[in-house]
């Protein structure tokens, strides 16, 4: 139980998604144009998140290495179509309003790097528990990140007026530079942090998950090979001496 | 004559006035990742637009003549990633042993964009905007052609901007990100052509 509850602290704060392993980038721009947005596409990964975990984790020691990636994504595929089904029927005001970033769940790094560096090597239990919390986390995040673009935007928060009748809505933070430019400071205080880190002698400890920062997301091993060479190399090598 | 001008809206309109990367999000990791060199940004733009125009066609033949008689069109999402994919690292076989010279010039770059958002998020966009197939590539090859522009200028700042004296903390990753900012307004400039 302990052991659960750690998963979720971890996937919420420790290591939370977005603001410490700074991965799923292209949906956490797209849709934080206000906190509801961000909140709705936060708990849709999370069901895909939790699920997928759970099926991948279940199912470790059936799929073979070498083509565990295509077998990863068939299944998250799988779930983040019967999503977006739902959506469609129950909510379908959240489902226009995310549109075209609702399938494209299926490239979000967080699950592929979930399923790669955790699902795949640990028991159902604690893997769904992972994918909670990473979910959680994301979702946390991307309903601050919504919150502070629709605060500063258009003067509301969760659609409700809160800012003062004089406070002219700086229009910029809703279009799209608006996200770079909050996903700019965002990185510069997590570098900050860092570099503060770093010189109070701490060790700043890498991450795990499929890298540490969005320029690597394409980089490393996430995203890269549909097909693992190396691991069928692998594989041909060990058979090789078996058969000896 | 009406279709030709169509196409041409539909060109000018993917790749300047709702850009790939600035407006749409898509395909941001290469986008900030591989934009440090103008001559590695060109060759990942080429790559992209090869790919993305190819991998629309294939997923707008296989919507029309698999998934739409069949009744299966839900499945569209498992059916595109999963043809996608394969498509890329047959591509990356098939150029390997074919055409080593071009092989040399994009192959790095092509399994960079095996499970690239914007590749699946053009096969999607023309399905759920109806394109016919033709439509649909030209779609493709646009968005493709704004993802080039956008990474080919973002490069050519930053190669600018290396031996800049920048605050410790913005170095990196934020400056490119708030140089993507100042482009996507520039690139705001762009809606008022349609």
């Amino acid at each position: 139980m302990k052991n659960l509850l750690e998963r979720l602290y971890n996937g919420m704060i420790k290591e939370n998604p977005t603001f410490v392993l700074v991965l799923g980038m292209c949906p956490t721009l797209a849709v934080t144009t206000s906190a509801k947005n961000g909140l709705g596409m936060g708990l849709t990964t999370t069901v895909v998140l939790a699920m997928s975990n759970l099926i991948i984790s279940a199912l470790r020691k059936v799929i073979p290495s070498r083509v565990r990636i295509p077998a990863f994504i068939v299944i998250i595929a799988t779930f983040v179509t019967c999503v977006e089904l739902l959506l469609k029927a129950y909510l379908p005001d959240l489902n226009k309003a995310l549109g075209v970033y609702i399938p494209l769940i299926v490239v979000n790094c967080i699950i592929l790097g979930r399923a790669e560096s955790y699902a795949y090597s640990h028991s159902m239990l604690p893997s769904l528990f992972d994918g909670i919390g990473m979910g959680l986390g994301f979702s946390l995040a991307l309903t601050l990140i919504g919150a502070v673009r629709e605060l500063l935007g258009a003067g509301t928060l969760f659609e409700m007026t809160v800012m003062p009748e004089g406070y002219v809505p700086i229009n910029i933070f809703i279009l799209a530079p608006g996200a770079f430019f909050v996903l700019a400071v965002l990185t510069a205080f997590q570098n900050y942090l860092k570099i503060r880190a770093k010189a109070s002698g701490k060790e700043v400890r890498k991450p795990s998950g499929c890298g540490h920062d969005c320029a690597s997301c394409a980089e490393s091993g996430c995203s890269s090979r549909f097909y693992d060479e190396k691991a069928a190399e692998a594989d041909t090598e060990t058979e090789k001496e078996e058969e000896r | 004559m009406d279709t030709v001008k169509e196409l041409l809206l539909l060109l000018v309109g993917s790749s300047l006035v709702s850009n790939v990367v600035l407006s749409q999000f898509l395909g941001l990791c290469p986008f900030l990742g591989v934009s440090k060199k103008t001559n590695t940004a060109a060759g990942m733009g080429a790559a992209v637009i090869f790919v993305i125009t190819l991998a629309s066609a294939v997923a707008g033949l296989i919507y029309k003549f698999i998934l739409q008689p069949l009744e299966a069109e839900y499945l569209q999402t498992i059916v595109f990633i999963l043809v996608i994919a394969a498509l890329v690292q047959f591509v990356e076989m098939f150029l390997r042993k074919v055409i080593p010279s071009l092989y040399q010039s994009l192959g790095v770059y092509l399994p960079l964009i095996t499970t690239n958002c914007a590749v699946l998020g053009v096969a999607l966009t023309n399905v759920q905007k109806e394109y016919g197939i033709l439509a649909g590539i030209v779609n493709g090859f646009a968005t493709a052609l704004g993802f080039t522009i956008a990474i080919i200028i973002l490069a050519g700042i930053r190669e600018k901007m290396e031996f800049n004296d920048i605050p410790e903390s913005f170095k990196g990753m934020p400056t490119v990100l708030l140089t993507a900012g100042l482009m996507a307004i520039a690139f705001c400039g762009f809606s008022g052509l349609l």
